[in-house]
């Protein structure tokens, strides 16, 4: 299977790998997948008081869809409100990537690190976490 | 731009030159069919063929009569169980395999479940080899059929088929072998092992593709299998069709170079292999698939722990390679030889498989190991499961959510 341009981006010049410290207050942690599934993805978010994303980091076990639709969602969530980046759908992430059906499930993942990281931050910092619908799995 | 390093023999082989050679003359000036018997055209055709026929039988230790060419070893396959089994349906309807089998046996012996056949799928030790009491326990007055490969196509293995063979003997079985990946690499014959029926191909032995082999067996016992493609009668009835001449010639040449250069050519390779090995095996939590011991001389099958295989795979871009992970299948399920292994999920996701070959040079091994060491580090660094592992984290404590 031949790969796109920008899934080929990500996964060579991948942005924003690394590890927050997921003890922080401010820190939002999302961690999906399954080793035995074949992708894990862990996804992190820094918040200000302004409610506003200021670091994102991840690390992606998985395919080179996984890898670059994890490291595509860092990028779109630095600068966004919590609320802007509850709004990235899956097949923004499909479309931008030019990603095959096989592989729609890597930005499902995806989308659910971000509201996993998303509910993390609300929880630690006395919110209710969101009621997700259960994405298309 | 620079080609790949291809290291996926067990795929396909590339076509060695003095094959092509030797097959170019029969596409043009010696066109013949092979079973024109009323002029030159057919009776150069014919003799080509019939040439062939012994450099194939001298390969496998069988005489010219006991070779039914086909267009593959898929094929092959399907015309020895499915011939077995319509033909000896009056002795019984039980047939035993193995799990690790190829596609092109358990999906025959699947297609004859349906027609009524019984089918035992032995399952696998450990190591990728097959249990000798399971097998003798599986038998019953109803086999007509053994049917395990000599060499497996994904983790390499040898079977212990001298031993198999004389089990399916002394209970009235006979003994077929898909034996695809081991026919060219390493000594095959079928006296010395009890083989009945086997089934190679052309293209794993730097033949032509198209082309492929079924031994059967015509002395102690005499075996029969009933065609599965019917017409001209050609291939002493039990394959109809037009041969394919030049394909055919390509593929004796091809068992002649492997029969004249076997011996010097699996020990480089095990050597190339040993030293692909042992280098890799330095990586922290990698681990070799299968038996060590009795295994062909050219494959490497190396799981890399906390990495995923198709991820693997595109870091290592310039390595032609192939993986057990699901992502490189449609199915989306790993590997079933190595899970049959008793690998767990994860594991398979992290295997790649090195199939070295005649056109392996040991720079080639060194830039894949270069290459393996690169890609395998600069992929832990992006995986949350090394870092979980760095740090002592138990893995399968966590409740993954399984998606």
């Amino acid at each position: 299977m031949a790969y796109s341009d920008k899934v080929i981006d990500h996964y060579s010049n991948p942005r924003n790998v690394g590890t927050l410290n997921k003890d922080e207050k401010n820190v939002g942690t999302g961690l999906v997948g399954a080793p035995e599934c074949g992708d894990v993805m862990r996804l992190q978010i820094e918040v200000n008081a302004e409610n506003v994303i200021t670091d994102a980091k991840f690390k992606t076990f998985g395919c080179g869809s996984a890898i670059a639709s994890s490291s595509l969602a860092t990028e779109w969530l630095k600068g966004k409100t919590v609320d802007e980046a509850l709004a990235i759908d899956n097949m923004d992430i499909v479309e931008e990537l030019a990603l095959p059906p096989v592989k729609i499930h890597c930005s499902v993942l995806a989308e659910d690190a971000i509201k996993a990281a998303i509910n993390d931050y609300r929880v630690k910092n006395g919110m209710e976490p969101l009621v997700l619908e259960k994405s298309h799995h | 731009m620079k080609q790949p390093i291809y290291l996926d023999n067990n795929a396909t082989t590339p076509l060695d030159p003095r094959v092509l050679e030797a097959m170019l003359p029969y596409f043009t000036e010696k066109f013949g069919n092979a079973s024109s018997r009323n002029h030159a055209f057919g009776w150069v055709a014919e003799e080509a063929v019939d040439y062939a026929r012994e450099q194939v039988a001298k390969l496998v230790g069988c005489t010219e009569k006991e070779i039914i060419f086909t267009s593959g070893a898929t094929e092959a396959d399907n015309l020895a169980i499915k011939g077995v089994f319509e033909m000896y349906s009056e002795k019984g309807n039980h047939i035993i395999t193995a799990v690790t089998e190829h596609k092109a046996v358990l999906d025959t012996c699947k297609h004859l479940e349906k027609l009524g056949a019984k089918v035992t799928y032995l399952q696998v030790k450990e190591d990728g080899l097959i249990d000798l009491a399971e097998l003798e326990a599986a038998m019953t007055p109803e086999t007509i059929l053994v049917s395990i490969m000599y060499g497996n196509n994904e983790i390499g293995v040898i079977q212990p088929v001298k031993e198999i063979s004389a089990i399916a003997h002394k209970h009235g079985a006979l003994f077929m072998t898909d034996a695809t990946q081991a026919v060219g690499k390493i000594p095959v014959n079928v006296n010395e092992d009890g083989i009945d029926l086997m089934a190679f191909s052309a293209h794993k032995m730097y033949g032509p593709k198209g082309v492929g082999v079924l031994y059967v067996r015509r002395k102690g016992p005499r075996v029969k299998v009933t065609a599965q493609i019917d017409g001209g009668g050609h291939e002493r009835g039990m394959r109809s069709g037009t041969l394919n001449v030049p394909g055919i010639v390509g593929l004796g040449k091809a068992c002649e170079l492997c029969r004249l250069e076997m011996d010097e050519e699996a020990k480089r390779l095990s050597a190339l292999r040993d030293k692909l090995e042992s280098r890799l095996t330095q990586l922290e939590e990698s681990y070799v698939n299968g038996n060590t011991q009795h295994r062909l001389p050219h494959v490497a099958n190396i799981s890399f722990k906390y990495v995923e295989g198709e991820g693997l795979m595109m870091a290592m871009k310039d390595l032609a390679v192939s993986s057990g992970s699901a992502c490189t299948s449609a199915s989306l399920e790993p590997s079933y030889v190595l899970k049959s292994l008793g690998l767990s999920d994860d594991l398979a996701h992290s295997s790649i498989r090195y199939g070295l070959g005649r056109f392996t040079t040991e720079a080639d091994i060194e830039e894949a190991i270069a290459i393996t060491e690169k890609a395998v580090n600069h992929l832990r660094e992006l995986s949350p499961l090394w870092e979980m592992f760095k740090e002592g984290v138990d893995l399968s404590k966590i409740e993954w959510a399984e998606h």
